[in-house]
C-alpha cells in the first residue's frame, strides 16, 4: 500500500475550481514532485494535504486513515509535516527555540511542572535541547542554536524550517519551493541537504519546484498540474518530454 | 555548563529580590517613609503582578487585550465577599480569598476563551473592550456585591502593614509567569504570536495555548484584584473600567511587549510618578502625559540602545536587569 493516498481531491472558492480530481499515490521513501505553471493548483494541493483547507470533494489517506477534515495540528500529528513558501519562521524566537516548539508533542510536562521547574521538567527539557541540538547538526546550524532566527541569511532560514519540519519527526515530507531565492550553490547543497534527509530521518519528500535542475536532479517521480487538473504523471525524463507539458510551460 | 549559567542567574535574581526588600523594607519599617509614599508600596506590586500578567496575553500571546480590569474587579470582588463573609483569623481567610479570587477570574478568562478563538488582532481587542464593560455591568447589578455602593469595611489584610506578604506575592507571580514564558506551554503561546499558521502545521493546538494564556493571565489578574480590594478597603464598579485597563497596557507597551523585566520597572515608574508630580496641582496630568510620551519616544530610540551599549552603563544594567 503507498504511504500517500489522494483520489479525486478538488476544491471551489466560490464559483472557481482551483483543483479538480487530483489524484497522486506516493510509496514510502520516495522522492517525489509536483511541479506546474504558476496558479496550476500546488500550493493549494498542499493545503488540503495539510488540513489548512478543507477539500469540497475526495479523499487523502495517509496509511489508509483518512485524513480530511482533521485540523493542521492534528495532520502534523499524524505524520505530515510541511514548510512554506514564503518563510514562516517563528521569527522573534531563537533558532533553538524554533526546533524546540515542533518537539512539543513528542516530549511532555505538565503546565504546573513547567511553572515550577520540577524535576520533570529540568529532564524533559535537557532531553529536548539534545534532540534539537543533533537535528540542527544535520544542517550544519548547531553553531546559530542561539541566534534569533529572523536574523539568519535567507538560507540557513529555508533550511531551518526543514530542520523544524522534520523535528515534529514526520512520514511525510511537504517542501514547498524549497529552492526559491536560492543561487546556484545553495540550490545543489540544498539538493544534497533533501537527498541526506530522506534517508538518514526514513522519511518520504513530496516537495513543489520550479527549478528543474533541482526537480530532474533529485525527483524520482513527477506529478504535472496545469488549471488545476493533473497533466501527467510519471518519471522526470517521460514526463518533461511530454510535448503537453512542454505546452503548458511555455505556451503553443 | 548551562546549568551552571542557569543557577548564577538564579542566584543574581535572587540577589536582587533580596536587596529590593531590605531597602524596601528597611524604610517602611524604619518609619523613613512619608504617608504618601507608604500609601504607594502595595498599589505599585498590584501593578506589577497586573503587567506581568498582561503581558502573557499582549506581549507573548501577542494579542491586544483591553479587558484586564475585569479579571482584576471578578477577582477583587470574590476576595473581598469572602473575608466579609467568613471572618476566620486572617492567615486562614486571605490565603482562602486569593485562591477563590484567582479562580473565579481564571474562569471568566475561560469565558472570554471563547470569542478568542474566532478572533485576532482588533477585532479581538474591542471585544476583550466590551467584556471588561459587561463585568462592570453585572456588578453594578448584581444586589451581593452591593450594586453601584460598592462594598466598604473589607478588613485591610493587604495594606502596608503586610508589605512582606506582597511583596512575596509579587515575587511569585513573576516567577510563575516568567517559568511558564520559558516553559514547553510557553514556547507554543510564543509561536502562536510569531506564526499561528506554522505554529499549527507543528502540531500546536493553538486554541487550547491561546485559552490557556488568557486563563492564567486572568488567574494573576484576579489575585492583584484581591490584593487591591484588601489594600483599599472599599470596592466600586466604576474602579475598573476600562481606563484601568489601558493604565496596564500603558505599563506593558512602556516596559516593552514580551519583557517582563520593563513591565515591573514601568510598573513601579508608572505608579509612583503620577504621585511625584502631585506638586504641579493642575499641570499634574498633563506633566504626567508630557513624561509618558518622552519616555516612549526614548524607550524606541536610537540614544537608548546607545547608552545601552556603552560599556559603564551595560556593567551597570546587565546586573539590574536580571531582575
Amino acid at each position: 500500500m503507498a504511504l500517500l493516498e489522494v483520489k479525486n481531491l478538488g476544491i471551489s472558492f466560490g464559483g472557481l475550481r482551483a483543483v479538480d480530481d487530483f489524484n497522486i499515490s506516493i510509496e514510502k521513501g520516495c522522492l517525489y514532485g509536483l511541479i506546474g505553471p504558476n496558479g496550476a493548483g500546488k500550493t493549494t494541493v498542499f493545503n488540503m494535504l495539510t488540513g489548512e483547507y478543507l477539500p469540497t470533494d475526495g479523499s487523502i489517506l495517509l496509511n489508509g486513515k483518512n485524513l480530511v477534515g482533521k485540523n493542521p495540528a492534528q495532520i502534523c500529528q499524524s505524520g505530515i509535516a510541511r514548510t512554506f513558501q514564503n518563510i514562516r519562521l517563528f521569527s522573534k524566537m531563537t533558532v533553538l527555540d524554533n526546533v524546540k516548539v515542533a518537539l512539543h508533542n513528542e516530549f511532555n510536562y505538565s503546565l504546573a511542572s513547567g511553572i515550577l521547574h520540577l524535576n520533570k521538567y529540568k529532564k524533559t527539557e535537557k532531553a529536548m535541547d539534545e534532540r534539537a541540538l543533533e537535528i540542527l547538526e544535520v544542517f550544519d546550524m548547531k553553531e546559530q542554536a542561539n541566534t534569533l532566527s529572523s536574523n539568519l541569511p535567507y538560507g540557513q532560514q529555508r533550511k531551518l524550517e526543514i530542520a523544524r519540519a522534520l523535528a515534529t519527526n514526520p512520514q511525510l515530507l511537504l517542501l514547498d519551493e524549497p529552492a526559491a531565492g536560492m543561487n546556484p550553490n545553495e540550490t545543489a547543497e540544498l539538493m544534497d541537504t533533501i537527498r541526506l534527509i530522506r534517508d538518514k530521518f526514513d522519511i518520504t519528500i513530496l516537495l513543489i519546484e520550479h527549478d528543474m535542475k533541482l526537480v530532474t536532479g533529485i525527483c524520482e517521480q513527477l506529478t504535472v498540474l496545469n488549471f488545476g487538473m493533473v497533466l501527467t504523471t510519471g518519471t522526470p525524463d517521460v514526463v518533461l518530454n511530454d510535448p503537453e507539458v512542454i505546452t503548458a510551460y511555455l505556451g503553443e | 555548563m548551562k546549568n551552571k549559567k542557569i543557577d548564577k542567574q538564579l542566584i543574581k535574581n535572587i540577589a536582587i529580590i533580596v536587596v529590593v526588600y531590605a531597602v524596601v523594607a528597611g524604610l517602611l519599617y524604619g518609619g523613613f517613609l512619608t504617608r504618601q509614599f507608604r500609601s504607594l508600596l502595595v498599589p505599585v506590586c498590584i501593578n506589577v503582578i497586573l503587567a506581568v500578567s498582561l503581558n502573557l496575553t499582549t506581549g507573548f500571546l501577542g494579542e491586544l487585550t483591553l479587558g484586564h480590569a475585569g479579571f482584576m474587579s471578578v477577582g477583587a470582588y470574590t476576595g473581598a465577599l469572602i473575608t466579609m463573609n467568613l471572618n476566620l483569623p486572617l492567615v486562614v481567610e486571605f490565603p482562602i480569598a486569593l485562591i477563590a479570587g484567582g479562580l473565579m477570574a481564571s474562569l471568566f478568562g475561560v469565558i472570554i476563551g471563547v470569542p478568542v478563538l474566532r478572533l485576532h488582532g482588533d477585532y479581538l481587542a474591542i471585544v476583550t473592550l466590551a467584556f471588561g464593560e459587561i463585568i462592570k455591568s453585572l456588578i453594578n447589578a448584581m444586589s451581593v456585591t452591593n450594586g453601584a455602593m460598592g462594598l466598604s469595611g473589607i478588613e485591610l489584610h493587604a495594606n502596608y502593614k503586610h508589605f512582606t506578604f506582597v511583596f512575596i506575592l509579587t515575587i511569585l507571580t513573576i516567577f510563575a509567569i516568567k517559568n511558564m514564558v520559558n516553559s514547553r506551554q510557553g514556547r507554543a503561546v510564543c509561536s502562536i504570536r510569531d506564526n499561528y499558521i506554522a505554529a499549527e502545521a507543528v502540531g500546536i493546538p493553538v486554541s487550547k495555548f491561546k485559552v490557556m494564556a488568557f486563563v492564567v493571565a486572568a488567574f494573576f489578574a484576579g489575585i492583584a484584584g484581591v490584593i487591591y480590594g484588601h489594600n483599599v478597603g472599599t470596592l466600586k464598579p466604576t474602579t475598573f473600567d476600562y481606563n484601568k485597563s489601558i493604565e496596564i497596557l500603558v505599563i506593558v507597551v512602556l516596559g516593552g511587549m514580551g519583557s517582563i523585566k520593563g513591565s515591573i520597572i514601568a510598573a513601579v515608574i508608572l505608579t509612583i510618578l503620577p504621585e511625584v508630580l502631585r506638586g504641579a496641582d493642575e499641570f499634574r496630568m498633563l506633566l504626567y502625559a508630557i513624561v509618558l510620551i518622552a519616555m516612549m519616544i526614548f524607550n524606541s530610540s536610537q540614544l537608548k540602545e546607545r547608552i545601552l551599549a556603552n560599556d559603564i552603563v551595560a556593567k551597570f544594567t546587565k546586573v539590574k536587569k536580571e531582575a
